[in-house]
């Protein structure tokens, strides 16, 4: 480790620790938009683990973020199990599941991805619905705990801190290594004698951890769980857009298109409700068009040219 | 025998609609994600001139072919073409063509929405009519034809036409029929347009017997790729059997099973083929 390293590592600590101070100013309303930040900011950040790397555009974050969301309902309205024990499980019903998806899709790449990462969410939502309309009866699920929002703003924040450690890690390890080759060429990847498919189910499987997690965790705020809502294909949308927004080149990225975009969709949700498909689509060809590294990466592009100049 | 005419009419839509991306995809290289939405627009034009003007569907497909020809054209001329004369390699320029076509689709959806944000429900030819002793809806039937139509036009044209056989070429190899001297920007553009009017049409026909809203253009979306990547990329006839399979399998679970899980269904046929034939139906193996 040098030095570098641990300077990092205290300023992550420091922010985090000043993130973590927010439920003590913010009143009702900031809280909550605080906390919408928080969980994209898990979101976006774990996913840009996995796809800044790759380009793979994995659309399965709201396939994990509702399984845990889900199981969190299930098994606290029909089975009467104690929160937290449908926390642990359902984030591991998710890290399953990702592994499982991760194993049988990551030889495909490109469109076939994303189609099959888009349809996974679609078609867990209608087998859960149909399962429940035929079989279990009720539609909603009630998620009853005295969790206020800055509890679990606070359990978000911790998240957090654990997928930039993790995000940390991975940047020094071999993984993060082997995973900027596979992004630059694969076949070369190949050549050298990494093991593409198993670096890539790694990271896909940890992006689908947290988002399982941030499901079960993000759970108590809506109370009322219902499979239309957790399994919104619009959540995946909107986490790749706020990742590419920002940046995936560098961890604290996505966090840069987090925060402008969230007060955007706040602002555009109370005042032009009509228009947020519109403002999704218009954010997704701003990107390719004029941002294609996210605001950091453009931003970086302009010091290296004043660099040049001053020279 | 209900199951499987119902089955098979459906499919003929499908395979009309997998035709349109089919050339966008196969000749201009760009797998248009917006695909769903024209299908949608096509949809969303014959409601509102039908409950406007009481005029038929049928001939709405007149006005809207040129006019989502004209479109898609522009779409690709303006809006794609950098993006291929920007990107450095395939991958990239996947990258980019996905994120700009759901972006266009997003974009599409909120437009139409602001149009009209309720179903598009009309009634159109809804009869009976009897095939072997069983009742059909004659709008199913009209529309099926039609595709088949607009479908063995669209073969003449490819299989008979001068430009038919460069758009081949193109499909076959973008560089060397550039080499040849096949104009490919152009011919890629026409290929977008063309492919962008036919699945507009074929939204046309499917809001004839399927009631759509703004918001489902996806939903197919998923479904042509579905049919296209069933019946290999490219390939005509593969892309017909899968589009008549998809039309079975989903009528066969809505009706014996539950409406609810057609898209389900048609997922899981998506997961078999890519996990144990990712080439297609027809298709041979990559050596």
């Amino acid at each position: 480790m040098t030095s570098g390293d641990v300077k990092q590592l205290v300023w992550g600590a420091i922010l985090l620790a000043l993130a973590a101070c927010v439920p003590l100013v913010a009143n009702g309303y900031w809280m909550s938009i605080a906390l919408t930040i928080a969980m994209f900011t898990v979101l976006s950040t774990s996913w840009a683990l996995f796809s800044g790397p790759t380009h793979y555009i994995s659309l399965a974050t709201a396939a994990f973020f509702g399984v845990g969301g889900f199981l969190v309902g299930t098994g606290m309205s029909d089975y009467n199990t104690d929160y937290w024990t449908m926390v642990v499980i359902a984030s591991l019903a998710g890290t399953v599941l990702a592994f499982l998806v991760g194993l049988a899709t990551l030889r495909l790449s490109g469109v076939y991805f994303v189609i099959f990462t888009l349809g996974l969410a679609e078609m867990i939502r209608t087998l859960v619905s149909w399962i429940q309309n035929n079989f279990t009866g009720s539609r909603g699920l009630y998620v009853l705990t005295d969790l206020g929002e800055a509890d679990i703003y606070i359990h978000l924040v911790l998240v957090a801190a654990l997928v930039y450690l993790a995000g940390w890690w991975i940047a020094r390890s071999r993984l993060g290594f082997a995973m900027r080759i596979i992004g630059n060429d694969e076949m070369v990847a190949r050549h050298v004698g990494i093991n593409t498919a198993f670096s890539k189910v790694i990271l896909f499987t940890f992006s689908g951890f947290v988002a399982s997690l941030v499901g079960a965790l993000i759970a108590p705020r809506y109370t009322y769980i219902e499979p239309n809502g957790v399994f919104s294909p619009e959540l995946s949308f909107i986490v790749v857009i706020m990742a590419l927004l920002g940046g995936t080149g560098r961890l604290w990225g996505p966090i840069v298109g987090v925060i402008p975009f969230a007060l955007l969709q706040e602002y555009i949700n109370a005042n032009y409700s009509n228009y947020s498909t519109l403002v999704l689509g218009i954010a997704f060809l701003v990107i390719v068009y004029f941002l294609p590294h996210g605001v950091l990466g453009r931003l970086e592009e302009t010091w290296a040219k004043r660099r040049r100049s001053t020279w | 025998m209900d199951i499987i005419i119902t089955g098979l009419l459906l499919g003929g839509t499908y395979a009309l609609i997998a035709f349109g991306l089919n050339l966008q995809y196969g000749v201009a290289r760009i797998m248009n994600l917006a695909n769903g939405e024209m299908i949608v627009l096509g949809a969303l034009a014959a409601f509102w001139i039908f409950v406007a003007d009481a005029i038929s569907p049928i001939l709405t497909m007149l006005i809207v072919a040129p006019l989502s020809f004209f479109g898609n054209w522009l779409i690709y001329r303006f809006l794609l073409r950098p993006l291929v004369r920007r990107a450095k390699n395939q991958g990239q320029l996947e990258v980019d063509s996905i994120l700009a076509t759901f972006g266009m689709a997003f974009a599409l959806v909120g437009i139409m929405v602001s149009i009209h944000g309720e179903y598009y429900t009309y009634s159109y030819l809804a009869e009976p009519f009897e095939i072997l002793g069983e009742t059909f809806a004659l709008n199913r039937i009209v529309a099926f034809c039609f595709a088949v139509l607009i479908g063995a036009a669209l073969w003449l044209w490819l299989y008979f036409t001068r430009t038919g056989m460069a758009v081949r070429a193109v499909s076959v190899s973008t560089e060397a029929s550039g080499l040849v001297g096949i104009n490919v920007p152009q011919l890629s553009a026409i290929a977008f347009g063309l492919g962008g009017a036919v699945t507009t049409m074929g939204g046309t026909l499917i809001s004839t017997f399927i009631t759509l809203d703004a918001s489902v253009g996806v939903v197919f979306t998923m479904k042509a790729l579905i049919i296209i990547i069933m019946g290999g990329v490219g390939d005509i006839r593969g892309a017909i059997v899968a589009a008549l399979i998809l039309g079975l399998v989903e009528t066969a679970v809505a009706r014996l099973i539950d409406p609810g899980l057609t898209l389900a269904a048609a997922y899981a046929i998506f997961v078999l083929i890519l996990l144990f034939r990712p080439q297609g139906l027809f298709g041979r193996k990559p050596s």
